[in-house]
């Protein structure tokens, strides 16, 4: 599906529009399954492109821009869509014409957007999408008269159920034409005289062309008191200019950021009276009975518990079955390759590095795929804006904002999932923050450390009568990685990632039916981006590790000796002055450094060490629980394994990143090495830190 | 004048309640264009719809959509109220 090449047709086509337009709808019924997805250079935003074909056999490129409410560029998302429309970037060209989706339910404030792009002058086709929507509210957009009025031609569609798609591939097959109407509404004379000089000098200066020179007229005369920040991108002239038009503005009273809009807002609403017919509607519509109940104070929090109590649980146990499956699967794989390869490096190497590690990617799907599938439903609903708005009050207690809360809630299954899902949040300081710290929660993979170390270490005793000791202990394992993550997120918006507290200015968008097709197509293509981006680097990581724990080879050892005499082994024991302050010695250094690409396979490492077959089952797993009882430092004969230490280990194992898929994923959502990098450097440093202190004051209590 | 005693914070109305937009401030530049440009421009009519169920954000009508924003910036929004 992805991998189609886009040929360089002769035609590139950009479709824009508000979020919750239908413009993803939109382009993928036009596209169909013709669409591959990247990222722009050097930001974290996506980059969407598909094939268009018509009737006639000919095609064309379609870009779907990021959704914006405006060509202001308030956010990352805005910027890439404003830049490429006004065709400022080297990466993309500039689109021959753009189709802007407007919601015909929402048409004042839809065609903002639209009057800004008509302004510039940029050929245009309106999509008037999801017309049966608008009439359903006692809203007639008449389709021809909005033409006249905005000079552009405009296709009602309803993306959703394909209609209007054929009659829009006709229109973008015929001459699509700059708008004779633009800038139809009426400024002030001061301010209109005013931004005519400066769009002349701004021309004369910069060399921009007159659609350009009016955008950055506006901007300019908007923007703030001093011009700090643009000092060094205009020329002295312009600056000078700009700062006597304030004076100007401001000595007459006007308001220099809200007379533009303002004036928009005016035209729109003339535009729409000519061409919108509103028929009286009942006063509570679906959307607001369905939120009676979705928001309500009582039972809204009690649905959202339950809808994220199911979604947890696809994630944690639905997920379980399918994963044991792969599982099993790259076993099989494995052994069937052993039966038919000789015995040798090459063949240790494909079972032990490569299958495995592949293997261990490729376990996580069904839980990115449960995930997705079910946000991709609840975003479609409409239901993920109204999460964050429930959500909102707690979350903004640590500096974040109400759609952080998804991505960490998540992470109790898997960080992995839980920061691709971060992708909601826009605001980008946010977004890295709720990334930073997701993986400090704890995942399913802890899972079988705690138990592991709980089993073997923590006595089965009743506290207070009904609290056992056991349940206890993974409770604040839980707890603490929880209040980490809190923590952290609180302090990193505090300092690193300090800023202005973003604005919640959120659109609660009409609950509708989720679109099959859409949810379907966006769970797949998460899927699949998992799958190549994060496959690729952890193969690499898998094969270095299984390179250090095989090599250098010794003869006639046991799977014990031979590993404790690797690079592994031997970096085990050289890492034992370093965390001797928490009570490890080199036995469980070759554990942690097994378990660098995922936390469970320190029982398996574990297993290996203390000569046991496959400690992930049962019996084998109560046998490894005994030997490590029993071991004895054999110089002092001190246990090697205590309560203390076994508590020690799983605080580390809460706080350290001892997970390569969250590293890359981390790497590819920010596209930088720099966070990821910063990343395993904080949380090392915290789980070491914490372990210390754990360590030390356990000491001293059982002293 | 007396302008000024019927102006309230948007966040003083109840839900039910309407409004006129007279004018936003005190906001920082970001936050009072994106108000602005999700509409809440002079002379419209808000409607408080209702209050998240921890009392902050709050839903409100507009221009025939809804928009939430936090009791914040809610603050920075003067209307004057609209007798029923």
């Amino acid at each position: 599906m992805f991998r189609e090449k886009i040929q360089s047709t002769t035609r590139y086509v950009a479709i824009i529009g508000n979020p919750n337009a239908g413009k993803t709808t939109l382009f993928n019924a036009l596209t169909g399954m013709r669409q591959k997805v990247a990222n722009y250079p050097g930001v974290t935003v996506e980059k969407k492109e598909g094939k268009v074909i018509f009737n006639n056999g000919d095609s064309a490129t379609l870009l779907d821009l990021p959704g914006t409410y405006s060509l202001t560029a308030n956010s990352p998302d805005e910027k890439i869509a404003t830049d490429i429309l006004f065709g400022r970037t080297s990466h993309t060209p500039l689109p021959e014409f753009v189709i802007c989706v407007v919601d015909a339910s929402n048409l004042e404030r839809n065609l903002y957007l639209v009057s800004q792009i008509i302004d510039h002058h940029t050929p245009l086709i309106i999509a008037l999408n999801m017309i049966d929507a608008a009439e359903k509210s006692g809203m007639i957009v008449n389709a021809q008269k909005l033409s006249d009025e905005l000079g552009v031609k405009v296709v009602a569609t309803i993306a959703n159920k394909g209609i209007g798609i054929d009659e829009l591939k006709t229109a973008m097959q015929s001459h699509i034409t700059v708008s004779q109407k633009a800038r139809q509404w009426s400024l002030p004379n001061v301010v209109k005289e005013e931004c005519r000089e400066l769009q002349t000098i701004l021309q004369d200066a910069h060399h921009l062309s007159e659609p350009d020179s009016f955008h950055e007229a506006i901007q300019l005369l908007t923007a703030a008191s001093a011009l700090n920040e643009h000092q060094d991108r205009y020329a002295p002239e312009v600056l000078e200019h700009v700062k006597k038009d304030h004076e100007h503005l401001d000595i007459l009273g006007i308001d220099r950021q809200s007379v533009f809009i303002e004036s928009r807002y005016e035209w729109i609403k003339h535009v729409c009276e000519i061409s919108r017919q509103m028929k009286p509607q009942a006063l509570e519509t679906t959307s607001d009975k369905i939120d009676k109940v979705l928001t309500h104070k009582i039972f809204g929090f009690m649905i959202f518990i339950a809808l994220m109590a199911m979604m947890f649980q696809a994630i944690f146990s639905w997920a379980n079955a399918p994963m044991e499956w792969i599982g099993e699967g790259f076993t099989a794989l494995g052994a069937r390759v052993t039966a038919v390869m000789p015995a040798g490096d090459l063949r240790d190497l494909i079972v032990n590095g490569a299958l495995a590690g592949v293997g261990a990617v490729v376990t996580f799907l069904p839980q990115i795929f449960f995930l997705f599938l079910f946000l991709g439903i609840l975003e479609d609903t409409g239901y993920m804006a109204r999460a964050a708005f429930i959500m909102d009050r707690m979350m903004s207690k640590v500096g974040l904002h109400g759609k952080s809360f998804i991505p960490m809630l998540s992470s109790f299954a898997c960080a992995i999932p839980g920061i691709m899902a971060t992708r909601t949040i826009e605001n980008r300081k946010d977004r890295l923050v709720t990334m930073l710290v997701s993986p400090l929660i704890s995942c399913s993979a802890r899972l079988p450390v705690y138990a592991l170390m709980i089993a073997a270490f923590i006595p089965q005793k009743k506290l207070l009568g009904f609290f056992s000791l056991p349940g206890l202990t993974l409770v604040s394992m839980y707890l603490l990685g929880l209040v980490a993550a809190l923590t952290f997120a609180w302090i990193f918006k505090k300092t690193l990632l300090k800023g202005e507290t973003p604005a919640f200015i959120m659109e609660l968008p009409p609950y509708k039916l989720p679109s099959l097709k859409s949810v379907v197509m966006h769970t797949w293509e998460r899927s699949y981006l998992f799958l190549k981006r994060a496959g690729t680097f952890i193969l690499g990581v898998s094969i270095v590790l299984w390179f250090l724990a095989t090599y250098p080879k010794i003869e006639n050892a046991t799977p014990a000796q031979q590993l404790q005499q690797s690079f592994a082994g031997q970096a085990g024991h050289l890492i034992e002055p370093v965390i001797k302050p928490l009570g490890f010695n080199w036995k469980i250094g070759i554990g942690l450094i097994g378990s660098i690409l995922q936390r469970e396979v320190f029982v398996s490492t574990m297993g290996t060490i203390y000569n046991i077959k496959d400690a992930k089952t049962g019996e084998a797993n109560l046998s490894l629980r005994q030997k490590m009882h029993n071991d004895v430092d054999p110089l002092t004969g001190a246990p090697t394994f205590t309560i203390l230490t076994a508590i020690c280990l799983m605080v580390y194992y809460v706080l350290a990143m001892q997970c390569m898929s969250t590293v890359a994923v981390v790497h590819r959502e920010t596209n930088s090495w720099r966070w990821p990098i910063f990343q395993i450097g904080y949380m090392t440093a915290l789980a070491y830190g914490m372990t210390f202190i754990v360590y030390r004051v356990g000491l001293l209590l059982i002293a | 004048m007396n302008t000024t005693i019927n102006k309230l914070s948007l966040n003083n109305l109840t839900v039910g309640e309407k409004g006129t937009v007279q004018l936003i401030s005190n906001a920082s530049l970001h936050v009072r264009q994106r108000l602005l440009e999700m509409g809440l421009t002079k002379g419209t009519i808000v409607e408080i719809v209702r209050y998240a169920p921890m009392g902050d954000p709050i839903e409100i009508a507009i221009r025939g959509y809804r928009l939430s924003l936090r009791r914040l910036e809610a603050e920075s929004v003067f209307v004057q109220k609209d007798v029923q």
